[in-house]
């Protein structure tokens, strides 16, 4: 028997005003192109803002994973306004809670400490892409 | 009172900032830009989801400031959410012709900006940077 693999699709807050918007998406690209390649997929938020058919298919099809850098949460509410519920939503700050020693900082571009807690939260939500990826929607 | 004698005082950038294409990585990187460096005090922006995960206060942006759009591709997401959930932008700006007009090829990079990648934003930066003095300037 062979197991279905599904792609998980990362959607990041798009935020371009704050700290955690930048971790957001910074940790959506580590599990994209280190972490999870191949299984990691992403989009861009906007596209679910004005409706385009194939981002509302890809979200539609494939466990949902939302990464939001504010309580405003664009990123799991931009899901559901399509109808979709998110299998596992995070806020960004989370991670830093988890490693106070990371401090993040810099909007556009992370500095070093915000790479690196970028790269340690994609390894620690790996788990998680590989349930989702397996079919085991908690 | 005379109406002739108010003056805009700011204006709004709405960027594309779309996660899976190298235009939107440039798109946030060159309003940052514009924010912080070129045109401080002049422009402020709202994360593009907002119009949908945000309140009244949100959809109203533009009609509280006049609005540049700045698109990494021709589905011009921040354009069409601006012109459907919030009011008419002042300036729709699109990255491949701003970079055309300049002679640049479009960055392959979504992060991780090579040096050549990121002069480009500088000349994008300074192309928003432009517009905005046209529109406080109407």
């Amino acid at each position: 028997m062979t197991m279905k693999t599904k792609k998980v699709v990362v959607l990041a807050c798009s935020g371009i005003g704050k700290v955690y918007g930048a971790l957001a998406r910074e940790t959506t690209y580590e599990l994209v192109d280190r972490v999870r390649p191949g299984v990691v997929v992403t989009t861009c938020l906007p596209l679910l803002v004005v409706e385009d058919p194939e981002a509302i298919q890809l979200i539609s099809d494939n466990p949902v994973m939302t990464i939001d850098g504010c309580p405003k949460s664009c990123a799991q509410k931009s899901v559901e306004a399509h109808g979709v519920k998110a299998a596992k939503t995070y806020q960004a700050i989370n991670f830093y809670k988890a490693h106070k020693e990371l401090k993040p900082d810099g909007i556009a571009e992370l500095d070093a400490n915000g790479l690196q807690l970028a790269a340690v939260s994609a390894d620690e939500l790996a788990q998680a892409v590989d349930e989702l990826a397996a079919g085991e929607e908690t | 009172m005379d109406l002739k004698i108010l003056k805009i005082l700011k204006v709004g950038l709405v960027s594309c900032s779309g996660e899976a294409i190298p235009g939107g990585t440039l798109s946030r990187l060159a309003c940052r830009k514009v924010l912080e460096e070129l045109r401080p005090g002049e422009t402020v922006t709202i994360c593009l989801p907002l119009f949908i995960a945000g309140g009244k206060e949100e959809r109203e942006f533009a009609s509280s400031y006049p609005t540049v759009t700045v698109d990494g591709c021709d589905k011009r997401c921040a354009q069409r959410s601006t012109e459907k959930l919030s009011g008419k932008p002042a300036r729709a700006l699109l990255i491949p012709d701003i970079l055309k007009k300049h002679g640049i090829d479009l960055p392959t990079s979504l992060r991780n900006l090579r040096p050549e990648e990121k002069a480009a934003a500088q000349v994008v930066a300074e192309e928003i940077a432009r517009t905005v003095d046209e529109v406080l300037n109407e």
